[in-house]
């Protein structure tokens, strides 16, 4: 591809295959860090200069008070992920990382459904959130929510299950995630 | 001991060796400014805080010791973006204090409000927004602890007024424990030995050396290693100074603007050792052809650098230093044979004998560019700091003019910052007052921070400007020369300003060398001169830099 500094024109097919080259596995990184101001805009401003999207980030509190744990996931490719996990190590007020493999650790999320029922559809609603093991948390005249927990696919099949009956609307944590065993996350 | 917190940073600059700091006043950092007033700590009042930033960082980078400086809050601030951004991109260690507006005013668009701590969130190594005054020592001097270690960088403290108007028991930090910081310093020992036999099996070794060996003060080490093998060497922009030229051994600097020789030993090298080099696209040229033949061994204190731009075969981490030195200690176990290397010398020498460095000299009295950068060398016989700021003079005079010791040659290498030579020299010569303090600069980066010429004047600060003026910005008519057919747009910068008369009404001496054939003798009086001279030397208007690697080709396909 042209230099910018050269006149060489620049085609709009080179661009948007050097940008297609990032989507690859998903990552569920974890990063334990201190609580210090600024730490999640440090971190969210590392994947922003590279050009990640993250897709799902949920930060939450430790065993340890002064430690918070940030889960998040984004799509990329081998490589340019790894300059990313080099670049969150040098934060200062990052204590560690570890990029989860799904075999070795279990990864859960939550997901809250607001969906239209009344009379008539109530029973069959209740049939399935019994099969996703879901609860039902609220119930109104025409509405009921819905409370999901388990792995993304699992949220995700619920939600293709229950679209049909009218979903309202619909909110999710994203995933936390531990590793497996005695070892630590 | 109760004080002020803004006492307390005070006692901390001086519990860290401060002596000279650089900065601007303004309403939230009056306090401060009190505090400094009986310090005993010398402050040098810019006139932009863009200068300061500079001054801080040429301190640094001539000293190896930490730069200060102070700015107030919104305005001060965003000026210092620049010299920051500077300082991350060539791992500048510098600590910037700014002023913030009070507690009760953060987020209402108080006057002189700007988000600091956000804004230069992407340009600092770490940063600092004090919450609670006792916090202020602890903070200062993990700033200074952040900054000179590991992969060195700017850090900056935000503090807003009200904090530092409050009384404090200040009591001396003892040390600095910093859980999520621990860089690695001690070198891998089993990498290192991997490397040194490396080293002993390569028929066509190059050693690449950056800034990162000066910043580790490892110039011995590497001079030693290259002595201990007959090793060529060739550094980076950054990395001049690091091992002395001129020399046999010294294959010139690499990269876009580097010898010919240097880069076609990168492209031919069966091992290259890079030690304190990023791989930076100005080194490397066509990324997918930079020194196909080669394996790298990769020395950097940055773990993020390993493999970012080149894959590294034998990477290994930490202080330049202490692992180029336990490198020679392992390679000498080896007992090498430098009559290996005679094939690559002949190899080098036969490009050497080729294609030295030349230009068509005048057949007047006019002075080509390269010639002024030939006169400032003869002039001082090298023995000086040169600073220079961004474009054509700056690359001539990185092959030009030649540096037998690190940390004389002072540099805006990352960023390529216009008008960052002169502040930086002033910073130099105020680290170094022993040494000559000379800026080459150009006609065009010269005007971007000019302002200084009177703090030069002010604190008597005898830093020598040569101003290498062909009324262009040059580097980018020689681009639009060679790659936009020669549609000069926006480049041609007038005859003016004077700056003789410019000198003189800053406090300055001005003078203006015209004469070819004097143009040493001329240079040399007026080096000469006490205080602060600024010296306008006309050269050829339309010259271009080269050798030259074209934007996006190889080494081997270098132009003129």
């Amino acid at each position: 591809m042209g230099e910018p500094g050269t006149k060489e024109l620049l085609s709009l097919e080179e661009l948007e295959a050097t940008a297609g080259l990032r989507t690859g596995r998903k990552h569920v990184l974890s990063i334990l860090v201190e609580n210090k101001p600024g730490v999640l805009t440090r971190i969210a401003g590392l994947f922003a200069r590279r050009g990640f999207n993250i897709d799902t980030l949920v930060v939450g509190p430790t065993d340890e008070s002064s430690l918070s744990r940030i889960t998040l996931t984004v799509d990329g490719a081998m490589h340019p992920i790894d300059q990313v996990t080099k670049q969150l190590h040098k934060l200062v007020n990052v204590l560690k990382i570890r990029d989860l493999e799904p075999e070795e650790a279990v990864a859960r999320e939550m997901a809250l459904f607001k969906v239209s029922a009344d009379a008539g559809s109530r029973g069959e609603i209740m049939q399935v959130v019994e099969i996703f093991r879901g609860k039902i948390i609220d119930v109104q005249r025409r509405t009921v929510i819905v409370e999901v927990t388990g792995t993304h696919a699992k949220v995700e099949a619920f939600e293709r299950m229950v679209r049909p009956f009218g979903l309202i609307e619909m909110a999710r944590t994203g995933e936390i995630a531990l590793s497996r065993g005695r070892s630590e996350t | 001991m109760m004080m002020r917190a803004v006492d307390a940073i005070m006692e901390c600059l001086k519990a860290e060796g401060v002596d000279v700091v650089f900065g601007y006043p303004g309403g939230a950092n009056l306090p401060t400014y009190d505090a400094m007033y009986d310090s005993g700590i010398r402050h040098i009042l810019v006139r932009h805080e863009a200068g300061g930033g500079h001054a801080a960082e040429g301190y640094a980078k001539a000293s190896g010791k930490v730069g200060v400086c102070f700015a107030t809050s919104g305005p001060g601030a965003t000026n210092i973006v620049t010299p920051l951004t500077d300082a991350m991109m060539d791992s500048v260690p510098v600590v910037f204090f700014t002023g913030q507006v009070r507690t009760d005013l953060l987020g209402t668009d108080g006057f002189q409000e700007a988000d600091t701590f956000g804004m230069t969130m992407p340009i600092v190594k770490h940063s600092f927004m004090i919450q609670h005054p006792t916090e202020i020592p602890r903070a200062v001097h993990e700033a200074f602890h952040i900054a000179r270690s590991g992969r060195p960088g700017p850090v900056l403290i935000d503090m807003p007024t009200d904090l530092t108007r409050v009384e404090i028991d200040y009591e001396p930090v003892g040390d600095v424990r910093l859980p999520g910081y621990q860089p690695t310093t001690e070198g891998n020992q089993k990498q290192i030995r991997i490397a040194a036999k490396a080293l002993h099996n390569a028929r066509r070794p190059v050693l690449y050396v950056g800034g990162g060996a000066i910043q580790a003060n490892a110039s011995a080490e590497v001079t030693m290693l290259a002595r201990s093998d007959n090793l060529p060497v060739t550094c980076t922009l950054m990395g001049l100074g690091a091992f002395p030229a001129p020399d046999p051994q010294w294959l010139g600097m690499l990269g876009m603007h580097g010898t010919r020789t240097a880069n076609y030993a990168m492209d031919e090298a069966d091992l290259i050792v890079a030690i304190g080099a990023r791989f930076d696209d100005r080194i490397t040229g066509k990324l997918s052809e930079f020194a196909p033949r080669a394996k790298f061994v990769h020395i950097d204190i940055d773990p993020a650098e390993i493999s970012k731009n080149v894959p590294a075969h034998i990477p290994i981490v930490g202080d330049a230093k202490n692992i180029v030195g336990r490198l020679l200690e392992e390679y000498r176990k080896l007992e090498p044979d430098s009559s290996r290397l005679a094939g690559w010398w002949e190899r080098i020498e036969g490009w050497r004998a080729q294609h030295p460095l030349r230009y068509e000299d005048s057949v007047d009295t006019e002075i080509k560019p390269q010639f002024l950068v030939q006169a400032l060398y003869e002039a001082t016989g090298g023995d000086c700091i040169l600073a220079t700021d961004i474009g054509q003079h700056q690359m001539w005079a990185a092959q030009y003019f030649h540096f037998d010791r690190p940390r004389r040659w002072i540099q805006s290498g990352g960023l390529g910052t216009m008008g960052f030579g002169m502040p930086a020299a002033m910073g130099a010569a105020v680290a170094q007052p022993g040494l000559q303090t000379i800026v080459l600069t150009g006609d065009g980066s010269i005007q971007m921070n000019m302002q200084e010429f009177s703090t030069l004047a002010t604190y008597g600060i005898p830093v020598k400007t040569v101003i290498m003026n062909n009324g262009y910005l040059g580097m980018v008519r020689q681009w639009q020369e060679l790659f936009w057919d020669r549609r000069y747009s926006a480049v041609e910068m007038s005859q003016w300003p004077d700056f003789v008369m410019l000198a003189e009404a800053t406090g300055c001496a001005g003078m203006r060398l015209t004469d070819k054939t004097t143009l040493v003798e001329d240079l040399r009086a007026a080096l000469a001169v006490d205080g602060p001279v600024v010296i306008d030397v006309p050269v050829t208007k339309e010259e271009c830099v080269y050798p030259m690697i074209a934007p996006g080709q190889a080494a081997r396909d270098m132009v003129g």
